[in-house]
This record gives C-alpha cells, sequence and structure tokens, in this order.
C-alpha cells in the first residue's frame, strides 16, 4: 500500500496532530469539576467518610462502652460528650460515627452487588435478545412483584439477623432496576451500527458486550449507582427502624434514628443528631448523582 | 500494493436466488405467525474482482438486507451465496470468520459506526486483533499508520476519539476499518449519503483510488443515482425485493428499458431550471406496496405508466433486453423472441 496525500480537509489538523485526544470521560470530568453542588457534595462526603472510618481511632469515647452514672445527658463539654449520651450512657459521636460506617458500608457493599449482578443480566439479556431476554427479564418482573420486607423477613427467619445478610437481601433486591436500565440502554446500543461493524469484523459476541456495549453503559449506570447509594441507606434505615437491621451493640443511622424517636420528648439531642447526619450524607450523594447525570449527559455534548 | 489473485473460473461473488424472509408474529405468549415479509425475494447477482457493483432503489426495497445477508449477518432463507466460489450460505459464525476477512463493511452513518468510548487506533486495531494479525507493537503501530495514511489521516490522530473528527474524516476512518483486513470486497452501504455535499466527491474519490490501487470490489448500495452514475461498472434495480433491471452502467442510464428505472432517471435532479422545466413528468406516483401484501403479477404494475393486462396477472420473468442489460418487464418480454426460450431453460 502506498500513501495518498492528505486531503484539504485535514490541512487544519496538521499543525495541532500531535495533541492528545480528549475522551469523552476527559469532557465530563471537567463539567462535574464545574458543577458547585456536586463538588460541595463531594467535598462533604469524602469528609464524612474519612470521619466515619478514623474519627472513632482519636475519639477518647468507645462506641459501646456505658457511663452508668451519665445516662441520657444533653449535649454538654463535660467528659466531651458534646452531642450528649443514649439513654444506657453510651456516647452519641461514638455512636454516631459507627453508625455512618455501618450505613455507608450496607451502601457501598449492597450497590456494588446490586451493580454486578445489574449490569451482567441486563447486558446479557438485552445483547441476546429472543427468548432468552424473554425468560431473564420476566424472572426480573416476578421477583419485582415481591414485597421487599417480606423478602427480608423470610430471609432473616432462615439465616438469622446480621449485617452482612442486610447487604445482600437490599442488594438482591436493588439490582433488578439495573438491569431493567441496562438491558433497555443495551437494546438501544445494539442497533448502533458500530456493534454491526464489530460483527462484520468477526467479533465474538463476549467479546461486543464487553468491549462496545458495556463501556458505552457506563454513562448511565455510574448517575443510577450515586443515585442508588441513598436509596440502599435509607432501606437499611427503614429494616433497622422497624427492628430487622444490625443487631446491638452495633447501631446505624436507621437504627439510631429508631432509638432516637422513642426519646424525643425527654431527650431530643438523640433523634436530631442522627437525622441531622443522614440528611446531610444523603443530600451529598444526591448532589453527587445529579452532577454526574449532567456530566455525562450527551445532549449536553 | 497488494495485487490481486489471478482470476478463476468464477466470479468473486455470486448470488443465486437469494430469498430473506421475516415472519410477521402475533402474540407474546403464544406467538403465531400472521404474515410474512419478504424483505429480499429471489435476487441473483455476481460480482467480479475490482468492479463496483452497484444496487438502487428506494428505502425498503431491500438493499440494505441483501449486503446483510452476504456478510450472513441476516440469515438467507432461500438461496445461495458463493465467495469466490465456496458456498458461504450455511456456514456457522466460527466457519464462517475467516470469509469475514475477505469482505468487509462501510455504513452510512459515520457518527454511529465508530464506538465513541474507543480511541481511532483501537477502532482500527480491533480486526486485527480478532483475526491475530495484530502482530507485536511495532508491528501493529505500522500497520496502523499504514492504514491511516492510505485514506488521507494523519498516523498522531489515531490517538484521538471519533468525537473529535468531521463526518468526513469519520467515514475515513470507517473506511479504514474496513480496509484493515485487505479484505477483496468492500460493501458500502449509502457510504455518502450522510455526509455533507461538499464532502461527498472527497469520500468517493477515496473509494475510487482505493479500488485501483488495492484492486478491490464494492458492492455499493445508493439511492442517489447521480453517485452511481460517478463510482458503478454495473448497476441493478431493486424494486420490493427483486431486480427489475441490471445492466453496465453506460447502458442503464443512456438507454433504461424496466418503466421502474425510467421513472426513476427522470426524477434526478437537472442542474439546469430551464431544462428541468422541459422534460416529462416524473412517472411514479404514491408510495412502494407493503412487502408484507406485495400486488399479484408484476409487483410494479400499479404505479406503471404502462401497466397492461398481463401485468396484474403474470410475474414478469427477467429477460435480455440489450448487450448487457437484462429486465423483468412484461413490454421487453414480448418484444424479445428470445424470451421465451430463456424462460423455458
Amino acid at each position: 500500500m502506498t500513501m495518498l496525500a492528505a486531503p484539504a480537509e485535514n490541512a487544519d489538523l496538521m499543525n495541532r496532530a500531535t495533541i492528545k485526544g480528549r475522551s469523552l470521560w476527559d469532557d465530563a470530568r471537567r463539567r462535574l469539576l464545574a458543577n458547585r453542588a456536586a463538588m460541595t457534595g463531594a467535598v462533604v462526603l469524602g469528609l464524612l467518610i474519612l470521619i466515619a472510618l478514623f474519627g472513632p481511632l482519636f475519639w477518647p469515647h468507645e462506641y459501646k462502652t456505658l457511663y452508668r452514672d451519665r445516662t441520657a445527658i444533653g449535649p454538654t463539654l463535660e467528659h466531651l460528650h458534646i452531642l450528649g449520651t443514649d439513654i444506657y450512657g453510651r456516647d452519641m459521636v461514638a455512636r454516631l460515627m459507627m453508625g455512618l460506617q455501618v450505613s455507608l458500608a450496607v451502601g457501598a457493599v449492597a450497590t456494588l452487588v446490586s451493580l454486578v449482578i445489574g449490569v451482567a443480566w441486563g447486558a446479557i439479556a438485552g445483547f441476546a435478545g429472543g427468548r432468552v431476554d424473554q425468560v431473564m427479564m420476566r424472572l426480573v418482573d416476578i421477583l419485582y412483584a415481591m414485597p421487599f420486607i417480606f423478602f427480608v423477613i423470610l430471609v432473616t427467619i432462615v439465616f438469622g439477623r446480621s449485617i452482612f445478610l442486610i447487604f445482600l437481601a437490599i442488594g438482591a433486591v436493588e439490582w433488578m432496576t439495573m438491569a431493567r436500565i441496562v438491558r433497555g440502554q443495551t437494546l438501544a446500543l445494539k442497533q448502533k451500527e458500530f456493534v454491526e461493524a464489530a460483527r462484520a469484523a468477526g467479533v465474538k459476541p463476549l467479546g461486543i458486550v464487553l468491549r462496545h456495549i458495556v463501556p458505552n453503559l457506563l454513562g448511565p449506570v455510574v448517575v443510577y449507582v450515586t443515585l442508588t447509594m441513598p436509596v440502599v441507606i435509607l432501606q437499611e434505615s427503614f429494616l433497622s427502624f422497624i427492628g430487622l437491621g444490625v443487631n446491638e451493640p452495633l447501631t446505624s443511622l436507621g437504627r439510631l434514628i429508631s432509638d432516637g424517636q422513642r426519646e424525643l420528648s425527654s431527650s431530643p439531642w438523640l433523634l436530631f443528631g442522627p437525622a441531622a447526619l443522614m440528611v446531610v450524607t444523603l443530600l451529598s450523594l444526591n448532589f453527587i448523582g445529579d452532577g454526574l447525570r449532567d456530566a455525562l449527559d450527551p445532549k449536553e455534548r | 500494493m497488494r495485487t490481486n489473485a489471478a482470476p478463476g473460473s468464477h466470479p468473486l461473488l455470486s448470488v443465486e436466488g437469494l430469498k430473506v424472509h421475516f415472519p410477521v408474529t402475533e402474540g407474546v405468549v403464544l406467538p403465531r405467525q400472521v404474515g410474512l415479509i419478504k424483505a429480499v425475494d429471489g435476487v441473483d447477482f455476481t460480482i467480479r474482482r475490482g468492479e463496483t457493483f452497484s444496487i438502487v432503489g428506494e428505502s425498503g426495497c431491500g438493499k440494505s438486507t441483501t449486503a446483510l445477508a452476504i456478510l450472513r449477518m441476516q440469515d438467507a432463507s432461500a438461496g445461495r451465496i458463493l465467495f469466490d466460489g465456496v458456498d458461504i450460505t450455511a456456514l456457522g459464525p466460527g466457519a464462517m470468520r475467516p470469509w469475514r476477512r475477505r469482505m468487509q463493511m462501510v455504513f452510512q452513518d459515520p457518527f454511529s459506526s465508530l464506538n465513541p468510548r474507543m480511541k481511532v487506533g483501537d477502532i482500527l486495531a480491533e480486526p486485527l486483533r480478532v483475526h491475530g494479525l495484530a502482530g507485536d507493537r511495532d508491528a501493529a503501530r505500522a500497520k496502523l499508520d499504514e492504514l491511516m495514511r492510505l485514506v488521507g489521516l494523519l498516523p498522531d490522530m489515531a490517538e484521538r476519539y471519533p468525537h473529535e473528527f468531521s463526518g468526513g474524516q469519520r467515514q475515513r476512518i470507517a473506511i479504514a476499518r474496513a480496509l484493515a483486513l485487505e479484505p477483496d470486497l468492500v460493501i458500502c452501504d449509502e457510504p455518502v449519503s450522510a455526509l455533507d455535499v461538499s464532502i461527498r466527491s472527497q469520500i468517493l474519490n477515496l473509494l475510487m483510488e482505493l479500488q485501483e490501487r488495492l484492486g478491490l470490489a464494492y458492492l455499493f448500495i445508493a439511492h442517489d443515482l447521480s453517485v452511481v452514475r460517478h463510482i458503478s461498472d454495473r448497476v441493478a434495480v431493486m424494486y420490493l425485493g427483486r431486480i427489475v433491471e441490471i445492466a453496465e452502467r453506460d447502458e442503464l442510464f443512456s438507454a433504461p428499458k424496466h418503466p421502474y428505472t425510467q421513472a426513476l432517471l427522470s426524477a434526478v435532479p437537472i442542474p439546469d431550471p430551464e431544462a428541468e422545466a422541459l422534460r416529462e413528468e416524473a412517472m411514479v406516483r404514491g408510495d412502494p406496496p407493503s412487502p408484507r401484501n406485495p400486488p399479484p403479477g408484476c409487483t410494479f404494475h400499479p404505479r406503471c405508466a404502462h401497466a397492461m393486462d398481463v401485468c396484474r396477472t403474470d410475474e414478469p420473468v427477467m429477460v435480455a433486453t440489450g448487450t448487457t442489460g437484462r429486465a423483468t418487464c412484461h413490454l421487453h418480454a414480448a418484444n424479445d423472441p428470445a424470451a421465451a426460450r430463456r424462460a423455458a431453460v
């Protein structure tokens, strides 16, 4: 093969030909960095994660230590109980840090579980199409129809209560929405000519899914992940609130709120602390999710 | 520069009686067939090495389905596809893979045919990788540079993403991808109709230059007759899943035989308002009938200005109409004494 003269169309590109390519991700990152609400959310969430992980190492009180002579005291600088103690005399700051740690862990792990199952399930169903798709998605419909609480109670009865179980139960429910989103996107992508081109080149089905479908799904998936985390955290809180969540002395934000609302009239700080922390956490996550959605939205391009 | 294999006794591609039918089903739980769409319904043609064979027709006439069937991306309902004399109609995905090296496709829309998440270099390298031809890093890099230069792009651009290129440049990338495997046949499905008019001739000239250098054969699918006239050696006109006329380019454009071809040609705009005003009115009225329920006899008769009684009842057979041409039309069957003999054979 011999070289052909570069046509005039490329003349203006000659001079800056060495500029490195800017991927769609680079563009999205720039837009995200310019989004003030999303960046504030990211900073706040980052701080919360640091506090949840490393705060307990530096705080003078442990989350399970009972100070029997100081039960249910309000916020005070004495003994550094700046957010008070609960009715058993445990320091609220220590309990909040523990609760946040558990809630964030549940959110992260359950979301990860739903991400892996949902993307694999949806991409395979959408790409395979036909009868495989029908069977896989009808199964999702059936599971969808099952009441969440009923499912969790069932699981709890069979396996007993544990934090691992909460990860599993929430992940096992949340993946279905992800699978539907991913399947819809896959159906749209499958019609794209670059998938046809890959088929014409002889790329095997698995290669097409991994190299062509999944990378193009990541935009909506990333957005959905960040919006799933708050939902998962709320669900865990709900389970803890009705008494199906984590075991004492371990705690979570939902559990703290549940305990706090019982003492609302006598010790309101037991409710306000965890409730405020929950709101801040969820707001940051939602802001990040919204920012990501705006940044990755192809219509903006 | 690559030389073509010595032409054997068989053409590069031979399509015999190709049919692609799609069942129409109703009901989700227990689907039952309620109809049949005959997207391609008995198409015969051959493509010789190094020639450009064009298929023209309105949208929905089955030209793209024919292309997909040849690439085995759509299963044929009947008929045979012979590539270089070998029947590839029923090969499985594994057995088909070596043949995919020899026929590649350029798609219509360069904005949808390049994966937006892959760098241009990766897009071009993918076919090579799939067929184990990428070699070591240096060899792959050299091959990539060669491909980029071949289509008039700079090798440095391989590090960029498709969205950083114009439509014309993207179509060049798509052409480079099709050429990566050094195919003998490139199927171009409306390769310029999504491009700006100003870019079209550049891409067409690139295709023609590449054909000359690499000895490629093209199956060129288009609805724009001026483009077809520019690039083709032979032209087939499709209507409702069948070829109604097939001839060498000059013969088809100077002396079209089938009323449908005549009508298509009369619809081509003439870049001269006075001449445009003087010419006969287009003879095709209305839309093509549904391929799900085609009219009896000659499928073109409801729109044909010359329709006779026989057209409404009998399907015309393909008859020779000139030195190179053939057409399926009762007008010419009556004029051609050889038709009866040919039909008998």
